[in-house]
């Protein structure tokens, strides 16, 4: 090439122009930038509960047959629209039941206690301080939330990828591979449901915690599960922690599971 | 050079067949529809919306993801509107409420548009089973 040096200063100056764009990208990146001008504001309720990072401790003690677990469950299940699903490869699951081996793999003994190898224990998203979901997730669906330590969804941007079922150490998410609606037994109006080709799992109640309320599993215990905030030093699950020996599962992970068992 | 007419008269061909449906529908625009609002719609809060009318007509879609992202991401679910009235932030449970009647105020507008939003894949469209 002749003007080799010539044609290198015009690209130069081409980029040097893209560059100059920077400006108008961010003005189009930026989020919510209509609401700003419109004079409109957003809080959280009044009536909310707060947390620094919620947590749940389930005294297994209290369950000895899966009878026991069943109204948690049903009430979990009908509060989200969980559909029922026969077929165990389309199964959806918030909260279930587990054995004490599959539960807590590598911590059973050769001889251990017939009764607490055959209790039910149940099981949910462990909302972990340190989620190996959210780092699988591509498009930010699946998050930390920062103001209360909950592991939500935003099944909105979920393209149903499922590497956080992947990453999931806890076998906590579901995929729904049909339209779930048809196989919602009960819909109860005020949830929406889910549609065919997102992830789904337990959101630790946050629509309920944000009208006071707690969680349908811990209402519907009997008071055999205790939620409360981790960081405070007062709350209820805090007083369980420090008075009982507590187990979490695959705890070897390094993800701190939010879920404590009282075994 | 001598296919010169042959291509003109071609082009005029295809340029008026390609055409064809812009000059041929001229001046029959379908009317714009106008959406139904339910008594209640009329009524509540006197009959205004979370903001006003014009605003709901061309910016709806954009409050509607600043409310998604503020309940799923922020944990915020109260919209304070220009007047300072407060608003839970929900379709099925607040613009439902109202709005009972998809099919006469959302989907005329939107099939006359052409747009298919998925809002009601999941959310419930008349939860409160309002005639």
């Amino acid at each position: 090439m002749e003007d080799s040096r010539r044609r290198f200063l015009k690209l130069a100056g081409l980029a040097s122009l893209g560059l100059g764009a920077k400006p108008i990208y961010n003005a189009f990146a930026r989020e919510n930038s209509g609401s700003e001008s419109a004079g409109v504001a957003t809080r959280a309720n009044d009536n909310a509960l707060h947390a620094t990072q919620w947590a749940m401790v389930i005294d297994t003690r209290r369950f000895a047959h899966p009878q026991d677990l069943e109204p948690i469950i049903a009430a979990c299940h009908r509060a989200h629209n969980v559909p029922f699903l026969t077929d165990k490869r389309h199964e959806i699951k918030w909260i279930w039941e587990e054995e004490y081996h599959n539960a807590f793999p590598g911590k059973a003994a050769q001889f251990m206690d017939e009764a607490l190898e055959h209790i039910p224990f149940l099981v949910l998203c462990n909302h972990c301080e340190n989620p190996p979901c959210c780092r699988a997730c591509p498009t930010q669906a699946t998050f930390k939330r920062e103001s209360d330590g909950i592991v939500m969804m935003d099944f909105h941007r979920c393209i149903g990828c499922r590497f956080c079922m992947a990453a999931c150490p806890f076998g906590a998410r579901s995929f729904n591979f049909r339209d779930p609606r048809p196989f919602i037994p009960e819909q109860n109006k005020e949830f929406p449901t889910r549609m065919k080709g997102v992830v789904e799992k337990c959101n630790f109640c946050a629509e309920r915690l944000a009208e006071g309320k707690l969680p349908a599993c811990v209402e519907a215990s009997d008071g055999a599960i205790a939620f409360g905030d981790l960081y405070d030093p007062k709350s209820e699950v805090r007083e369980l922690i420090r008075t009982n020996y507590t187990i979490r599962r695959k705890q070897t992970l390094g993800t701190e599971p939010a879920v404590y068992y009282i075994v | 050079m001598n296919e010169k007419k042959l291509i003109i008269a071609g082009l005029i061909i295809f340029i008026a067949l390609a055409t064809f449906p812009f000059w041929y529908n001229l001046g029959k625009a379908a009317p714009a529809p106008e959406p139904v609002l339910t008594e209640r719609a009329k009524t509540a809060n006197s009959g205004q919306c979370v903001m006003p009318t014009d605003y709901m007509k061309t910016e709806h879609m954009q409050l509607l993801d600043l409310w998604r992202h503020a309940v799923v991401r922020n944990t915020e679910r109260t919209f304070v509107n220009p007047e300072g009235k407060t608003f839970q932030m929900s379709l099925s449970n607040t613009c439902m409420d109202c709005h009972a009647n998809k099919p006469e105020f959302c989907d005329r507008c939107h099939n006359y548009v052409s747009v298919d939003p998925y809002c009601w894949d999941c959310h419930i469209e008349n939860p409160k089973e309002i005639e």
